[in-house]
């Protein structure tokens, strides 16, 4: 029985030694909630908010930059592409059918082996298949709007004409009817959580730093300038902050119990 | 019986089994060819159409139904229980029973296989008690499998009929298979005693043969489900499936999985196993017995370690196809949120190859000519160690700004070096080189070598041992550090390729050199302290950790989807759970499972005990 008692001991003690490493001896990092179908407000878009939201997809929902970055180098890094667009659409080996830089970004989101940089291709292919998968279906499936934001945010940020319009409501329309009504949520930590505030402001352990710090907001405004804040966000641009960078249609989004209780916990943080 | 006879009826059974294997697929096959030329007949027309209109047709007019798109009122709940940890725990007992009952089988029968070949009856014996430990385990795997398909009906209903309409064929033949199996073990199990003498231990034998054949094709047929999940075939982008069965099946991670699985179970069974006779050696009172499990704990690690040497290769394989098939999915997989996961998998890895190896050294104390090598053994510790260490250091550094700064970026200036693949793999296959020498130490310690090129032998090896590390560090050091990025990767395979050379070959010499060697003494089997024992026990734990560490992975990778860009999950834990939340499962289930696997110990214990009351039972009469 000593014997029985000591192994059980020692099992024990190995399985919670495990344990507490796990959670204690490396970083505990909260993965990112499932994306969730962004609200386009098209109509309300300005072609500034449009490239960001372009910017926001190529970081974040179409998952862009897990392989376009120079750390890993996966992929060709984007920053190049509107400065090679020419050469690559003149090389015999490109099989599409673009003839400008807008029709280029395109085609590679949905039919991306039409040119495979030489040295990206599939392994075995002699570089003639992309591993980049159609952004339009699967797990990245982005609309029509939400390509065209991401075109017009490479050309802007390549120093290049963006030639891309802002598609209109009508043509996400069909696409919002599909969308299903989605269930309040009730903790502002969910609230926060869902509409990613903390990817911009410095709230609920999350570190952005495109707005502003958030984490004694309570302590400097009250509950009608916060209110203001987030259902017109450029009513009041805190100083060294640039307008148009949050979305203008939270107010739109959020169900009402949701914004009472954001404002309570932003309220509440002195 | 003849030599001739012996040679036929082994041949036959041979052939028998390999017929059974080869036919069943063909079957499942022509069963849903037949479904898939109905599925091509309506869709045919569709596909001169537009590809969209085409799905859409295809959809609409196919026999099955696309995937489902499931809404949070798609998933029952039942208050206060969480259905996520209930099928996540059932479906991880149910695995690790499932590798226990898989694996033992076959050491068994390598095991019966040596002591018909050596004629030596304490190997039939120790088989013996291998399969009574898993006899009382396999009707616990079968309960937790029942426990799971309930489980996935009453928590996921929708994800359990779309996989059951692609996969009923097989679902069928898995429960006829089942019945099979549970045959097989039975009479391989109670007709042990019976199947004795020279035709009847080939009969037996043979069925230990099959047994092993049934068992691993049942993990095949459920690795095709499971692996559907994370590289679905055969269905359209819709999820419509398109009517053959071994397309599914057969999809791109199929192979992969089913190799990790086979060597990896073969490694935990001889772990638990090990830690079997690592209980009953604490518990003995006499020296015969201490002996006695002294050996078969060694039979056990020894099995445990010849599987752990692989396992790691067969872990690289699985990667790689990972990234063939979906490079965004290797990316979440290793550079994601799971890489701080392969931090802890070291960590665990560590644990398995040190604890084999202190259970080695100390098993020298068996051995009156060990004291020749005893003092390679602090070497060989403090490489294994070092190794570790590499293995063990992140790459990125999560750090707050302040830190950031200080540091000057992600990446320690020494440390972040250490932390790529590269130095790793480099690391691993110099903890699977020593391991493989201190195997090699071990057997050599109670023995003397006759042949005449004893001296030209060991300079082969000692050469061969040097060649490799070297080549396994050059390749690492010049892909690591002077290639690109997505070269880093490609030391991977011939690091991998010079380990096992330098293995076998010097293994082969070894084997050659020894051949005929006399022994120092007889080898004291017994005379280990106690402590030896808790590696098994460390071992057995850590492996049974590790392994539910690794389901989550591998399940988590598929991230917010059910089956990968078909069918989403839309339940309220479509989330992925941190890592600690993670570990904090596994722990519960490794614990809840110990205590399984205690209650299977203790029922094979007890199975042997027989007690005579006196004056319980009336006197028969003459």
């Amino acid at each position: 029985m000593k014997n029985f008692l000591i192994v059980v001991a020692f099992s024990l003690l190995t399985i919670s030694l495990f344990a507490v490493y796990a959670n204690y001896g490396i970083p505990e990092i909260v993965p990112a909630p499932p994306p969730k179908e962004e609200k386009l407000d098209l109509g309300a878009m300005t072609m500034e908010s449009f490239v960001a939201l372009g910017e926001r997809i190529v970081n974040g929902k179409g998952t862009c930059t897990l392989c376009h970055n120079a750390v890993g180098g996966r992929a060709p890094l984007l920053e190049q592409v509107v400065e090679l667009t020419k050469q690559r659409l003149a090389d015999e080996k490109y099989e599409g059918e673009a003839e400008d830089l807008e029709g280029y970004l395109m085609e590679s989101m949905v039919e991306p082996s039409a040119y495979v940089v030489v040295g990206f291709g599939k392994k075995g292919t002699n570089d003639t298949v992309s591993p980049m998968p159609d952004v339009s279906t699967g797990s990245i499936g982005l609309s029509e709007a939400e390509m065209a934001a991401v075109i017009a945010y490479l050309q802007e940020s390549g120093g290049a004409e963006i030639t891309v319009e802002i598609p209109t409501d009508a043509d996400e329309a069909d696409e919002e009817d599909e969308e299903e009504q989605r269930t309040a949520l009730t903790s502002p930590e969910e609230i926060v959580s869902e509409f990613t505030c903390g990817a911009c402001h410095i709230v609920a352990g999350e570190e952005g730093d495109v707005g502003p710090d958030l984490t004694l907001i309570g302590g400097k405004f009250d509950r009608a300038y916060l209110r203001r804040s987030i259902l017109d966000p450029n009513a009041d641009i805190a100083k060294g902050y640039e307008a148009d960078q949050m979305p203008p249609d939270y107010g739109s989004q959020l169900y009402a119990s949701e914004l009472e209780l954001l404002l309570d916990y932003l309220a509440s943080l002195k | 019986m003849t030599r001739r006879s012996r040679y036929v009826t082994w041949a036959g059974l041979l052939l028998l089994f390999g017929a059974i294997l080869w036919l069943l697929p063909i079957d499942l096959g022509q069963l849903d060819w037949q479904s898939a030329l109905a599925a091509d007949e309506t869709t045919t027309d569709a596909a001169t159409e537009s590809d969209g209109a085409a799905e859409a047709n295809g959809a609409a007019e196919s026999p099955y139904a696309p995937a489902p798109k499931t809404t949070a009122a798609d998933y029952p709940q039942i208050a206060g229980v969480n259905s996520r940890v209930v099928v996540w725990l059932v479906a991880q007992l149910h695995l690790w029973f499932a590798a226990f009952v898989l694996a033992v089988p076959i050491f068994v029968f390598i095991i019966e296989a040596i002591g018909m070949a050596t004629r030596e009856k304490r190997y039939d014996d120790m088989a013996y008690e291998f399969i009574k430990v898993s006899i009382t385990a396999y009707s616990l795997t079968a309960i937790l499998g029942g426990l799971l398909a309930f489980s996935l009906l009453v928590f996921y209903p929708d994800l359990f009929l779309y996989l059951s309409t692609i996969f009923k064929e097989t679902m069928f033949y898995y429960a006829l298979i089942f019945f099979a199996e549970s045959a097989c073990l039975y009479i391989y199990y109670y007709g042990w005693h019976w199947l004795q003498g020279p035709f009847k231990k080939w009969l037996h034998l043979s069925l230990g043969l099959l047994l092993n054949g049934v068992g691993t094709l049942l993990m095949f047929l459920a690795n095709g489900w499971l692996t559907f999940m994370m590289s679905p075939a055969g269905v359209d982008p819709a999820g419509v499936f398109q009517g053959d069965t071994m397309v599914a099946l057969h999809n791109y991670l199929w192979n992969p999985i089913n190799l990790h699985r086979f060597v990896a179970n073969i490694a935990y069974g001889g772990s638990v196993v090990g830690a079997y006779a690592a209980f009953k050696f604490l518990s003995a009172r006499r020296a015969e017995e201490r002996a006695h499990y002294d050996w078969m704990g060694y039979n056990a690690n020894f099995i445990a370690i010849c599987a752990l040497l692989p396992l790691p290769f067969a872990g690289y394989y699985l990667s790689a196809e990972i990234y063939a098939y979906s490079q965004q999915m290797g990316i979440t997989l290793m550079g994601g949120i799971f890489a701080w996961l392969f931090i802890i998998q070291a960590v665990l890895i560590g644990t398995l190859f040190l604890s084999a190896n202190y259970y080695l050294w100390c098993g020298m104390g068996r051995s009156d000519g060990a004291v020749r090598y005893n003092h390679y053994i602090k070497y060989i510790a403090i490489v294994l160690v070092g190794a570790f260490l590499v293995w063990f250091t992140p790459h990125t550094l999560v750090l707050s700004n302040e830190e950031l700064k200080a540091l000057g970026g992600p990446y320690h200036k020494y440390l972040g070096p250490l932390g790529i693949m590269p130095a790793k793999n480099t690391a691993v296959n110099v903890m699977i080189l020593f391991t493989a020498l201190s195997f090699l130490i071990y057997r050599r310690a109670n023995r003397v070598a006759t042949a005449n090129w004893v001296r030209m032998g060991n300079a082969i090896q000692v050469a061969l041992f040097t060649t490799g590390i070297a080549n396994i560090f050059f390749l690492g050091i010049y892909h690591g550090y002077f290639t690109n990025t997505v070269y880093k990767v490609a030391a991977s395979i011939p690091q991998v390729l010079t380990t096992l050379v330098v293995i076998v070959i010097s293994t082969l010499i070894d084997y050659f050199m020894y051949r005929g060697a006399k022994d120092v003494a007889p080898l004291h089997w017994g005379r280990v302290p106690g402590r030896s024992q808790y590696a098994l026990f460390l071992l057995a734990v850590a492996f049974t950790w590790l392994m539910g560490l690794m389901g989550y992975i591998r399940s988590g990778i598929r991230q917010h989807w059910h089956v990968v860009d078909i069918m989403r999950d839309n339940s309220p834990d479509a989330f992925t759970p941190t890592l600690g939340y993670a570990a904090n499962v596994v722990s519960v289930g490794t614990v809840i499972f110990m205590t399984m696997v205690i209650f299977v110990f203790w029922l094979a214990q007890v199975s042997g005990s027989k007690a005579e009351p006196s004056g319980y039972w009336k006197e028969q009469q003459a």
